[in-house]
């Protein structure tokens, strides 16, 4: 293939990953960014949301459509849900102390895994895209699904920076991650307003499972992979820079289609795992984190 | 706090000499009682026991599902028939998680923990290259259902069989001059970055070359990948035939993003099976496959001129006509590996007859009947075909299918003869001490 849509490919392929992994990495960052708590678990809650998304699915008969579109609803509701329990029952009860919180998150990512695997069993389980529709470009064909993706992640990233900067839920959030101990003197409920958090960075990752299920299938350990990678995205980034979250996850997803498609996937993994290394180095606050106050 | 421990103490003394010899008798009663009899007696009625280390877990999670089937059916027909010596079979099932540490480890856990009389049931090539040492040391019989050459090569020990699927050099060698025949000449290989995936690479290499072929490129895919369009534009635009063969949950994804590549105007497709195992054809995306052509072990679907113990063998293992799970139509089975399961079996049992097999030290007699075996008919134990089996090398040889979807069903239209596959031993476990 020539040089040119051989990068054609590249690129759509980079932007697809990018697409979700600035989804899974914005709530890791959320989380970290209000709370001070790195959720080891975050994968788990990926995983959990295709899982779902896949039982959601197999009850609809009919256009495949239906399911997609019930489960696209239901199943980040339902993993929000569960992260506000696990919150409220471990981590509050912890006093979100950092070193405490990522033991705790590490035994709530071997819990959520194994039940996944007791109930939902060891296979990979496909749920059938809203719709098939294969583009012939002159040199090869790519599905139209995956762009819809990019499209679809675009709209949950702008509606949570509308949530975040528009709204008073965001202005409170924003008010506890500023300064938690003033936010409570002012009358804001911070642990609700955690627990709230936590909810909406777990069902981040699960609206992005639920948008990947269709091209990968739900299988109870592909929650490893993108915690790693967002983990990646979210150092790179600054850890609870929203901003540079969502930039550094373009730059690793874009990298990784490129490098990986070119050369090997292998070498995209290690050049990213070099720029964190560089990152902490050099800037650790991350390209766009403030400085620690 | 001095009279608290004291009264902790004196609860906790509960064991008098009264009450201590009182146990004494009664376990002395228990063994000389009517029940107890039997351990000292010959081993006539004591089960035979088989470790079957399972994939229940893991990337070889649907062919573990499918092989744990096929097994416990085989076992059924086994012990319903009589037993082996008239000593029923009973299979004990540990996980290996489809990984090789933990598959040493369970080897180990079957010779001390469960004392079983061999080991038996390994599919993935890494697990049963990191099982046999093992064991090999433990001196237990290991018989493998796993395709794979390393047995084959000399590179295991003298406990290591497999005496009930063929493996990859066989496979490959009598693919080729059906593909150079029927399909092309200019091939591409995609395959699985492990040891399953390089026999692939090493086997068939050779022997398109010898039809007049060659291998324009090599496509090697970790068997982790959960993404694979980035790796077809590395298949070469004059390819006359892409020969695939993946494993792991994500092959449908693999099959899937292969025809959102090329749709049906690519090159001629040739895939192992192993591609699309445990997975529905008719899944919607894999339309493009129409027309295509795969290997098989056995049949997935039911063919019209399949012989009655075949028809037997579909229903003792509970497979519909489209190979789908009789309970659950969404559940495809593994058809093209797990009757290696089936045969295995049937072969232990033929081999413990023979050197009428008493406990653990009759293991070397055991092997030795195995090595004793040669041709094999097809039949109700050997529902896939009649097999050869070559003792030197601890392998069998057979027929292979090769089928053609059509309606969203594979046909077989083609079947190889045991010769096409047979090639020149490379090692003699037979000369090896046990």
């Amino acid at each position: 293939m020539a040089f040119g849509p051989y990068f054609l490919l590249a690129t759509l392929e980079g932007l697809v990953t990018a697409a979700v992994l600035s989804l899974i990495a914005l709530g890791l960052s959320l989380v970290f960014g209000v709370m001070r708590v790195v959720n080891v678990a975050h994968g788990e809650f990926y995983m959990l949301g295709a899982v779902l998304a896949w039982w959601v699915a197999s009850l609809f008969g009919g256009h495949p459509a239906i399911g997609f579109m019930v489960a696209l609803v239901l199943s980040p509701l339902v993993v929000a849900a569960i992260a506000f329990v696990a919150e409220r029952l471990v981590l509050s009860r912890l006093k979100y102390e950092p070193e405490a919180t990522i033991v705790a998150t590490i035994g709530l990512l071997y819990i959520i895994q194994q039940l996944a695997l007791t109930f939902y069993g060891p296979e990979a389980r496909p749920v059938e895209a809203p719709f098939h529709y294969r583009m012939q470009l002159p040199w090869f064909g790519y599905s139209a699904y995956k762009l819809a993706v990019i499209g679809f992640s675009i709209i949950m990233m702008l509606a949570t920076w509308f949530v975040l900067t528009r709204t008073k839920i965001g202005l409170v959030m924003r008010a506890t991650q500023f300064d938690r101990e003033t936010a409570q003197a002012f009358g804001i409920p911070v642990g609700r307003v955690y627990a709230g958090v936590f909810a909406l960075g777990a069902g981040l990752a699960a609206v992005a499972a639920v948008l990947i299920v269709p091209i990968q299938q739900a299988h109870y350990l592909m929650g490893h992979d993108p915690l790693l990678l967002s983990f990646i995205v979210v150092i790179i980034g600054g850890l609870g820079s929203l901003r540079g979250t969502v930039l550094a996850a373009v730059l690793i997803g874009l990298s990784d289609g490129i490098i990986s498609m070119f050369f090997s996937p292998t070498l995209a993994k290690m050049l990213a795992t070099l720029a964190v290394a560089m990152i902490l180095v050099f800037r650790p606050q991350g390209l766009f984190g403030a400085a620690a106050r | 706090m001095s009279e608290n421990r004291k009264s902790l103490i004196n609860l906790n003394s509960g064991l008098t000499r009264r009450s201590a010899l009182k146990g004494l008798g009664a376990a002395a009663g228990l063994v000389a009682a009517p029940g107890f009899v039997r351990y000292g007696q010959a081993q006539s009625s004591e089960p035979i026991k088989i470790g079957f280390q399972c994939h229940r877990t893991g990337i070889g999670a649907a062919y573990g599902r499918w092989y744990e089937r096929v097994t416990t059916a085989a076992a059924k027909r086994i012990n319903d028939a009589g037993g082996i010596n008239g000593r029923p079979l009973e299979i004990i099932i540990e996980d290996d998680g489809t990984d090789p540490k933990r598959g040493a480890e369970v080897v180990e856990k079957f010779a001390n923990q469960h004392k079983v009389d061999l080991v038996y049931g390994t599919l993935f090539s890494h697990v049963v290259v990191g099982s046999a040492p093992a064991a090999g040391e433990l001196k237990i019989p290991y018989y493998v259902v796993s395709e794979g050459y390393h047995v084959a090569s000399g590179k295991m020990n003298r406990y290591c069989v497999q005496p009930g699927i063929t493996d990859v050099k066989a496979q490959a060698r009598s693919m080729a001059p059906w593909i150079a025949g029927n399909l092309g000449k200019k091939v591409t290989l995609v395959y699985p970055d492990y040891a399953f995936g390089h026999d692939h690479r090493d086997f068939f290499t050779p022997a398109i070359e010898a039809q007049g072929g060659q291998v324009v490129a090599k496509v090697p895919i970790p068997p982790t990948e959960t993404s694979f369009t980035r790796y077809f534009p590395q298949i070469p635009r004059d390819t006359d035939v892409i020969y695939h063969v993946m494993v792991g949950p994500a092959v449908l994804t693999f099959v899937k993003e292969m025809g959102e590549f090329f749709g049906s105007g690519g090159p001629q497709l040739f895939g192992f099976i192993d591609s699309l195992e445990a997975v529905d054809i008719a899944s919607p995306g894999l339309e493009f496959l129409e027309g295509s052509h795969f290997w098989e072990g056995m049949p997935r679907y039911a063919q019209s001129d399949q012989p009655d113990y075949v028809t037997a063998y579909r229903e003792a293992v509970g497979i519909d006509e489209n190979g789908a799970s009789v309970n659950d139509a969404k559940d495809v089975s593994t058809a093209a590996h797990m009757f290696g399961c089936w045969e295995t079996l049937n072969i232990i049992k033929a081999s413990m007859e023979a050197c009428d097999y008493k406990g653990p030290d009759d293991r070397a007699a055991m092997i030795e009947a195995t090595e004793a075996m040669t041709e094999m008919e097809a039949g109700p134990d050997h529902p896939q075909g009649k097999k050869l089996f070559n003792g030197k090398i601890h392998q069998v040889f057979g027929e292979q299918s090769i089928s053609q979807v059509k309606d969203g069903k594979l046909e077989v239209v083609h079947r190889t003869s045991i010769e096409d596959g047979a090639y020149e031993p490379e090692a003699d476990y037979t000369a090896m001490s046990f």
